[in-house]
């Protein structure tokens, strides 16, 4: 049983959006905190079920436009997600689950759907899919290394005053508009899988430093040795 | 057999010719070329060519090769039947396969799950055969759920015969608008993709192998045959010990799937499965390739419900090789291993390789599987004692192993 004190990862709707390696962001979690001795407990939340209050980082993922219109639906009649980060939680919300943050998205015949405004943003479906590498540079208010990813996706993202951009696109499409993902708060959107943790190392620790304050740094071989071949290759393509 | 029209006999005769180049230059097995260049000339060609015959199409994720080829073994027990055997499951592949059986009154045809919409109008197949579906190359192929809302469009008012697998909610949902369904309780080992309800969205209730949507009526359909273990128990209750050489049981519900559609074409289950033992590999999967006392089995996993059953069927006892691309045909993205469960290999020598080793790398490293990097599928066969080792790879990855050893696997 993990105590009281473990760090609560909470996966939300992996019934529903859980299409493109999105548990993969819960594992570089829970790997990360563990190397570090911090205990961890992650909760998968079913969409028929509640979303607990007191979790401490929540990820949610990508999915098809069906589903991604229920779990908008969902999470604004359980109305948990919204009471945990107003309690400080940290989130990382991908791609269908970025969108769904925003006031609006694009529904199956680019109808507008109301999102559940976590994210001052607003997306739509866009003229053409997204779909390949993308490399960005993130605002140097986070001072984190260049970010790496897959994005497949038809959204165009509008960001609102209340977010920042996450990173400006170096390579990709991202928002539509020369950045990729925002952030306000402890909440981080983003079109990126791959999944987004495994290939940016440092936005996990951020999230996991939002909660627990400073890491000790790991042994990040792994980490950058794929980083590198990922980056040299899709910046010479 | 009536005759084709005389173009059709031009296109198709040109395009025999065509593919027939295309292998003696050693460009390939010559199934696509060929289909096109008939194609090209005859438009109408796969209609014409499919006319008279009596046609089985097979779709799914995973098992359609294999599929294809069970149900084209036990056919043959009735006479001559044209198939597309290595996988060529688009209309090019299919007007080659049938021109080179111009006098087969069968056909069994591989069909990509994007194109049977399509297959099925042109050629008014009699028999659809439907396995699985589930997570597959997203960068490139299209939504799953949309995928089964196409099939449920082309089905609904045709005469087909569907054979469907009940046992995978979001086939039961694409097959249940045909006129004629026999369900066959195939088994679903892969379930990540089918825990809300097709029809409504609801969440799906589990209990056994039973499902049912707890917000609308969707339920499973009361199967006809069922695999049981290492049986099948047909739809007079009859149970049959399949004892086929392919391993695993993909390979068995596989088998159900084709004992059935082998009884829709009205050859019965004591004639089909003789033929079905006999199947020993299917275009290099299953292949068992020796260099210098090393025994390598080749296992083809293109997806993480594929990656599952390779598992199911590896020897837990030998070391693995595991290799993955992300070429065209792989998928470019790579996030899918990452829905595969590795830790299953915990406690066995494991090497990666491929052209994407380093994303595998880092996907084994956060399950706490140990493994040794390989810069080549030969060096990682080379650090291997004699003896068995099993390789799992994925499309590329797997057809690249399969050339070292000459393709003749």
């Amino acid at each position: 049983m993990p105590s009281d004190s473990a760090l609560r990862i909470v996966w939300i709707y992996p019934d529903l959006l859980s299409t493109y390696g999105d548990q993969g962001n819960a594992l570089v979690l829970e790997h990360r905190a563990q190397r570090r001795g911090i205990e961890t407990e992650t909760i998968h939340v079913r969409s028929a079920d509640p979303v607990p209050e007191t979790g401490d980082v929540y990820l949610i993922g990508g999915g098809e436009d069906r589903p991604q219109i229920l779990a908008a639906e969902r999470l604004r009649r359980d109305g948990g997600l919204h009471r945990a980060i107003a309690r400080g939680a940290a989130m990382l919300a991908v791609c269908a689950g970025y969108q769904i943050m925003g006031s609006t998205f694009g529904g199956e015949e680019g109808q507008p759907v109301d999102g559940i405004g976590l994210l001052d943003i607003s997306s739509a479906r866009g003229p053409a899919r997204a779909v390949g590498e993308l490399v960005a540079e993130v605002d140097a208010a986070l001072g984190l290394p260049t970010l790496t990813g897959f994005e497949n996706h038809m959204g165009v993202t509008r960001l609102g005053p209340g977010v920042r951009p996450l990173s400006k696109t170096v390579k990709g499409v991202g928002n539509g508009d020369g950045f990729e993902g925002c952030y306000a708060g402890h909440v981080i959107g983003t079109y990126l899988h791959g999944p987004a943790l495994a290939r940016n190392p440092a936005l996990a620790d951020l999230l996991l430093s939002w909660r627990v304050g400073d890491l000790a740094p790991l042994d990040d071989t792994r980490y950058e040795q794929l980083r590198q071949e990922r980056l040299s290759t899709v910046l010479a393509s | 057999m009536t005759q084709l029209p005389l173009r059709a006999q031009l296109a198709s005769a040109l395009g025999r010719s065509a593919a027939t180049l295309s292998r003696m230059t050693g460009r390939g097995d010559g199934s696509v070329i060929g289909g096109r260049v008939g194609l090209m000339l005859e438009p109408d060609l796969l209609r014409q060519l499919a006319r008279d015959r009596k046609l089985a199409l097979v779709s799914a994720t995973n098992g359609k090769t294999t599929t294809t080829r069970l149900i084209t073994s036990a056919l043959l027990e009735m006479g001559e039947v044209a198939t597309n055997a290595y996988g060529a499951n688009m209309p090019a592949g299919h007007v080659s396969a049938l021109s080179q059986h111009k006098g087969a009154p069968f056909g069994v045809l591989e069909v990509d799950e994007k194109y049977l919409p399509e297959v099925l109008d042109t050629t008014g197949a009699g028999v659809v055969c439907l396995m699985n579906l589930s997570r597959d190359q997203m960068d490139r192929a299209a939504e799953i759920w949309l995928l089964a809302q196409k099939w449920r469009r082309a089905l609904s008012g045709k005469p087909t015969h569907v054979i469907a697998n009940c046992d995978d909610p979001l086939v039961t949902w694409g097959a249940s608008t045909a006129a004629k369904v026999t369900w066959v309780a195939g088994g679903q080992r892969w379930k990540e993709d089918s825990w809300s309800c097709p029809e409504c969205g609801g969440p799906l209730e589990r209990k056994g192998v039973d499902w049912a949507c707890r917000e609308c009526t969707f339920h499973r359909p009361e199967p006809q045959w069922v695999l049981d273990d290492d049986a099948v128990i047909d739809p007079r209750g009859q149970r049959w010990l399949l004892d086929i050489q392919l391993p695993g049981l993909a390979n068995r519900s596989n088998a159900a799937m084709a004992l059935a559609v082998a009884e829709a074409f009205g050859l019965p289950v004591e004639r089909a499965l003789p033929r079905l033992r006999e199947v020993t590999s299917v275009a290099g999967r299953y292949t068992t390739v020796e260099r210098d006392g090393r025994h390598a089995r080749l296992l083809l996993a293109k997806n993480p419900a594929g990656w599952l059953e390779a598992f199911d069927v590896s020897d837990p006892g030998s070391p693995i090789i595991l290799s993955v691309n992300a070429q065209g045909p792989d998928g470019r993205d790579t996030s899918w291993l990452w829905d595969v469960d590795y830790r299953i290999l915990r406690g066995r020598p494991v090497f990666v390789t491929g052209e994407r080793r380093l994303d595998l790398a880092l996907r084994l490293e956060v399950a706490d599987v140990p493994f040794a990097l390989c810069a080549s599928f030969s060096e990682a066969l080379a650090m291997q004692p004699p003896g068995r080792v099993d390789v799992i790879a994925n499309y590329t990855a797997f057809q690249l192993i399969r050339s070292e050893f000459g393709r003749a696997v």
